[in-house]
């Protein structure tokens, strides 16, 4: 009865949360537009669909996500290895950030812009390769960031000094990289970051922090995700740069 | 009902495809290097599972629900038809696409309220400060920042301005707000700026982005859709250190008042 009531309680707190886009969905098509809506099942239905996920979602989260991440922070962190805890960093930086939906559909966007603006050539083949290298480059940022920032943690260096530094080489970058670039490399920064790496890499952190002697989970365990959204900018710009 | 079931079979074995990574990450590492059993394996498993389920119905809903509308209007919106502008005249002044602006910010704040990410996040927050940050608060100051930041992007793509511009004031708002901010909410209001910008927002925001840069005269959709999404990750930073610096001078206030 207990877990029926949490998952009813659950349910009733995401329709809340969902709420606000239903309002403005029919108060800008029926009172703006003045449009009927086209399929008033359809929007019913899914919003069902979509408050329905959103609680196993958050359900799931606290049973595994969250304990997952916290777990390794701590196996980790007693092992003592820092070359492997480092490699793991890397890793789930650049694996969960290579096949991002989010940012194959960027890449390949990115690719015919290039193309058009006679960055590369305009063939099939040349835009699946800048497509595909785009990728790689914002993986290979990603994962480095996730690096960078686990070492930080682990040192404790204050993480407003690297964000500043972050922002610092963006602007330098800026003058330097091709105008077309630019706008794909900002953006770069906000879709790698997907639903499932986030709470994960959100309690790695938290999790070091807890377990290191002398860091405060607050202060110190966030700000993987803030390195995680920079270190791409940087790189898709250098990318542009390069071919 | 059997097309939809296979619609959203499709989905899920999509989601299933692009956790894999993140899966044989995991455990291999777990198998290979720290050599411990998982503890409550089931619960995790079952766990995992939910997430998986989850975030295939979240997108199945969307996909039925939201997307095609929120397209549909983004377009509506941007039509010269609408908005009673006369594209042949040339240089139409910003201010006649008020209502885009107003949709940016309604649909970047209700969109950003749901996001899966930011509500884990929230969470979290909420969990290791004790209660003294409030999961919902959190939720809020997030979203009024990408409101904010996508109002603004519109008007961005309107008025053709140069984008390093607004980022790089950003930049700068952002560093200063750091020194005079509380030191326990830096960390998270940087990561705010990163997990506003995933499953709902993202699809409505590009939407909105390309819809206006290729109805706006003199604009380049291939170029000037952008940025929209950079601006909803930089703004939420600024909303919720303002909000911390906020909190922090009234509790300051009410403490020299009681004395």
């Amino acid at each position: 009865m207990m877990i029926k009531n949490r998952f009813l309680k659950q349910l009733i707190s995401s329709f809340i949360d969902l709420l606000p886009i239903l309002l403005v969905v029919l108060v800008f098509q029926i009172l703006v537009i003045r449009q009927p809506i086209p399929d008033v099942v359809d929007l019913i239905f899914g919003m069902l669909l979509v408050v329905l996920g959103l609680t196993f979602f958050i359900e799931g989260l606290e049973q595994s996500l969250f304990p997952i991440g916290e777990a390794m922070a701590f196996d980790f962190a007693r092992k003592g290895s820092l070359f492997w805890l480092l490699v793991f960093a890397f890793s789930l930086g650049f694996g969960t950030t290579v096949a991002e939906p989010a940012l194959i559909a960027v890449a390949d966007e990115a690719a015919t812009i290039a193309a058009g603006g006679g960055m590369i050539e305009t063939t099939q083949e040349a835009k699946t390769a800048y497509a595909l290298g785009l990728r790689l480059t914002v993986a290979l940022a990603v994962g480095f960031a996730i690096f960078i920032g686990v070492i930080r943690i682990i040192k404790g260096w204050p993480l407003h000094y690297l964000v500043i530094s972050g922002y610092i080489g963006i602007v330098i970058m800026t003058i330097f990289a091709p105008k077309e670039i630019i706008g794909i490399a900002y953006d770069s920064g906000g879709v790698t970051t997907s639903t499932i790496t986030v709470p994960l890499v959100t309690a790695l952190g938290v999790g070091l922090a807890s377990a290191i002697k002398g860091r405060n989970p607050m202060l110190d365990g966030f700000g993987l995700i803030a390195f995680a959204s920079l270190t791409p900018m940087i790189f898709v710009m250098a990318y542009g740069m390069i071919i | 009902m059997i097309e939809w079931l296979l619609s959203f079979w499709q989905t899920l074995l999509g989601t299933f495809r692009d956790v894999m990574p993140i899966a044989a990450i995991i455990i291999g590492f777990q198998v290979l290097i720290i050599r411990k059993p998982i503890h409550q394996p089931k619960k995790i498993f079952i766990g995992f599972f939910y997430v998986l389920l989850g975030i295939a119905l979240f997108l199945q809903g969307l996909e039925m629900a939201l997307f095609p509308i929120g397209e549909l209007m983004a377009k509506q919106l941007t039509a010269p038809e609408f908005l009673h502008i006369d594209v042949s005249l040339g240089n139409v002044p910003w201010q006649a696409y008020y209502w885009v602006y107003i949709f940016a910010a309604s649909i970047g704040f209700a969109t950003t309220l749901a996001e899966p990410a930011l509500i884990a996040v929230a969470i979290k927050a909420q969990e290791i400060s004790g209660g003294a940050i409030h999961a919902l608060g959190l939720r809020l100051a997030v979203s009024v920042g990408v409101a904010f930041g996508i109002a603004l992007g519109a008007y961005r793509i309107v008025s053709g301005t140069e984008l390093y511009i607004f980022i790089i004031v950003g930049y700068v708002i952002v560093i200063i707000q750091t020194f005079f901010a509380p030191k326990m909410i830096i960390g998270l209001a940087y990561d705010s700026g990163g997990v506003t910008t995933s499953t709902v927002t993202v699809p409505l925001v590009t939407a909105l982005g390309l819809g206006l840069a290729s109805t706006v005269p003199g604009r380049n959709p291939l170029l000037d859709g952008f940025g929209l999404i950079a601006f909803a990750s930089l703004f939420p930073i600024i909303a919720v250190l303002g909000y911390a610096q906020i909190a922090d001078w009234n509790s300051r206030r009410g403490q020299k008042q009681s004395k």
